[in-house]
């Protein structure tokens, strides 16, 4: 009587096909739009603070400019995203180690404050040791903005998430690089002094690498863990992105000698790392939607729970 | 029940997370989850639900005892909806409906022992088809991940053990709503808040049981303290597997599994996904500290990133 021979064979059993997990509520273009600023203005003022103490005058400004620009284009997406706008103020209404989310709200909120101070006092010329020192603060804050992202997707029930956490991270620090240096490109693109910008060039190119590589570790998770990223709206998405940001990375490489290079090459990679937070997004909706995803991998993982 | 001396202050205030502290807040068995949630030693016995689903009869009055005493809206305004699956037309739990009973017709091969068909309603042929009844609600884990996550402070653990929402704090992130591994708790449309089962927080507080309990017709739906009805489950249990149901099996009662046991179990005759449970769900936290030491090696690859661009020469 514990067999069900007239059941027909399938991998797993479900409740009508209906999903187990509730499909997130947040939603498109504000996660992957908060995603791509947040680690750009990460980078970014990890490139102001570096522009800054090695000479490079002209970069350190668009970068410091640029990361406060981020950081409250990315906090706007953020905050809308909640079900209650108004109250985004409770965020900071706790410190709470176990929530992602809380943490990340810490790290934005003094990012964004140290940014804001930085480009106050690039834009008012007012105080610049003291935006200088905040500029360092916020080459602090920076990586942990870009890199707690990866943790808050992966914290959570949804398997395509959660299974990631080795390579989310890597590709939103990834993407960091190559937000950051597709910025420094297009800014190249359009000044006259282009010499400072090399150094965006190198970043755009090795996060290109970076970016691409941790992509490919999501597609080659093995088994039904990939598989949202690997094929539907997910995958499709993916595919793009890796396209985009290798175009752009070679494009980086000839970014020296040419302002259309480096227009292109700004142009791809920044399609690309956004490509990138949307394949991100729907590949979690797809595992959550699914319940195939949920019954087939906690099966695998320790099969004879639960009394079977 | 209730204990007068703990406060709603106490509860309400934000030393109630599960952060930090020993292993076994974050994943494990955990004896006294109130306590380790903050609770002076004082408070109440921690209490559950038994949802013994071999004895419900698919009535319903659970889901409207809980609307009722809740008062949960009706977004549909009176309109009725059929799924065009089955006799469940609430489809799931959600931000409005706080109990939900499942129903799966299903065919089974005749019992051995045709003296035995209490729980088999109709009989074809070469076979027998059986309805499977279920109500579900939120499990109020020991470890939930709902409340770990939250980062407002609005979920919180209750002096019961139980875990609720405080909707005058929360402020509809939805962190919760991808955390659960049960996929309980939603937001509500049109408000913008999270809302789950509070095990009728209000009821406990006034010495009542929750209203589910109260207007299930076949005790279906058993409240009292988790302890208690852990051992009324294992007696059950070997009751029903003995009466030629040896499938029955306990869900969510084993402190040990994946979430450290739920408050609110279940008693089985199928596997869990049939009734759309997980099968083996774990709570996301047992990972973070490894979640967080990738994230540290990214941060530290973004970190040398940039240091290479930037190295040498000012080209």
């Amino acid at each position: 009587m514990t067999e069900q021979p007239q059941v027909p064979p399938a991998d797993f059993q479900s409740y009508y096909g209906k999903p187990i997990l509730k499909v997130s509520r947040w939603q498109e273009p504000h996660l992957p739009a908060y995603l791509f600023l947040g680690e750009l203005s990460g980078a970014l003022a990890m490139v102001g603070a570096a522009a800054d103490v090695t000479g490079r005058p002209s970069l350190a400004r668009a970068a410091r400019l640029g990361a406060a620009a981020g950081a409250f284009a990315g906090g706007a997406f953020l905050t809308a995203e909640l079900g209650r706008p108004e109250r985004f103020l409770n965020m900071l209404r706790v410190a709470k180690p176990t929530s992602p989310m809380s943490m990340g709200s810490w790290i934005l909120a003094t990012h964004s404050g140290l940014v804001s101070a930085t480009a106050a006092s690039e834009l008012t010329g007012r105080l610049a040791s003291l935006g200088s020192v905040a500029g360092v603060g916020s080459a602090l804050t920076g990586p942990l903005l870009a890199a707690y992202p990866g943790v808050l997707l992966a914290n959570t029930a949804v398997p395509a998430w959660h299974e990631a956490y080795r390579q989310l991270p890597l590709l939103f620090t990834g993407g960091a690089m190559t937000a950051a240096g597709a910025a420094g490109l297009a800014v190249s693109a359009l000044s006259r002094d282009r010499a400072e910008f090399a150094a965006a060039g190198r970043l755009a190119f090795i996060g290109a690498a970076v970016e691409s590589l941790a992509g490919y570790g999501l597609e080659t998770m093995p088994g039904l863990a990939g598989e949202p990223y690997r094929t539907g709206p997910g995958g499709r998405m993916l595919t793009a992105a890796r396209y985009l940001t290798m175009g752009g990375g070679v494009a980086a490489l000839a970014a020296r000698r040419s302002r259309t290079a480096a227009a292109v090459s700004a142009a791809l990679l920044t399609g690309g790392g956004l490509c990138a937070k949307f394949a991100v997004l729907r590949a979690g909706k797809a595992s959550a939607a699914d319940p195939k995803y949920v019954v087939a991998s906690q099966r695998a993982a320790r099969p004879g729970s639960q009394g079977e | 029940m209730t204990s007068d001396s703990v406060t709603r202050d106490s509860v309400t205030s934000d030393s109630v997370t599960s952060a930090g502290g020993p292993r076994n807040s974050l994943y494990g068995p955990l004896a006294d989850v109130a306590a380790d949630a903050g609770y002076p030693g004082s408070h109440p016995e921690r209490v559950g639900f038994f949802t013994d689903t071999s004895v419900c009869i698919g009535c319903k009055a659970c889901e409207v005892a809980c609307k009722e005493w809740n008062g949960l809206p009706d977004p549909e305004a009176g309109a009725l909806t059929l799924t065009g699956m089955s006799y469940d037309n609430t489809g799931a739990l959600g931000s409005n409906s706080w109990r939900h009973v499942a129903f799966i017709e299903q065919a089974v091969p005749s019992p051995a022992d045709p003296g035995e068909p209490a729980l088999i309603s109709a009989v074809a042929d070469g076979g027998t088809t059986r309805w499977l009844m279920a109500s579900d609600v939120c499990k109020h884990c020991t470890h939930a991940a709902c409340l770990d996550v939250c980062p407002t402070g609005a979920l919180v653990r209750t002096e019961f053990g139980t875990v609720i929402v405080q909707p005058d704090v929360c402020n509809g992130c939805a962190y919760c709503v991808s955390a659960c591994p049960f996929g309980v708790i939603d937001r509500r449309d049109g408000d913008g808040r999270a809302w789950k089962c509070t095990m009728c927080y209000d009821r406990l507080r006034g010495g009542l049981e929750p209203a589910c309990a109260k207007a299930c017709p076949t005790d279906s739906i058993q409240f009292g303290p988790l302890a208690e009805l852990r051992e009324i489950a294992s007696a059950r249990l070997a009751d029903v597997q003995a009466s030629g149901h040896p499938e029955a099996r306990l869900y969510g009662a084993d402190p040990a599994d994946g979430i450290g046991g739920a408050g609110a179990f279940f008693l089985l005759l199928d596997a869990p996904e049939v009734y759309g449970l997980p099968p083996d769900p774990v709570v996301t936290t047992r990972d973070l500290p490894a979640m967080w030491r990738w994230a540290g090696t990214a941060a530290a690859v973004l970190a040398a990133g940039v240091a290479v661009a930037f190295a040498g020469r000012r080209r």
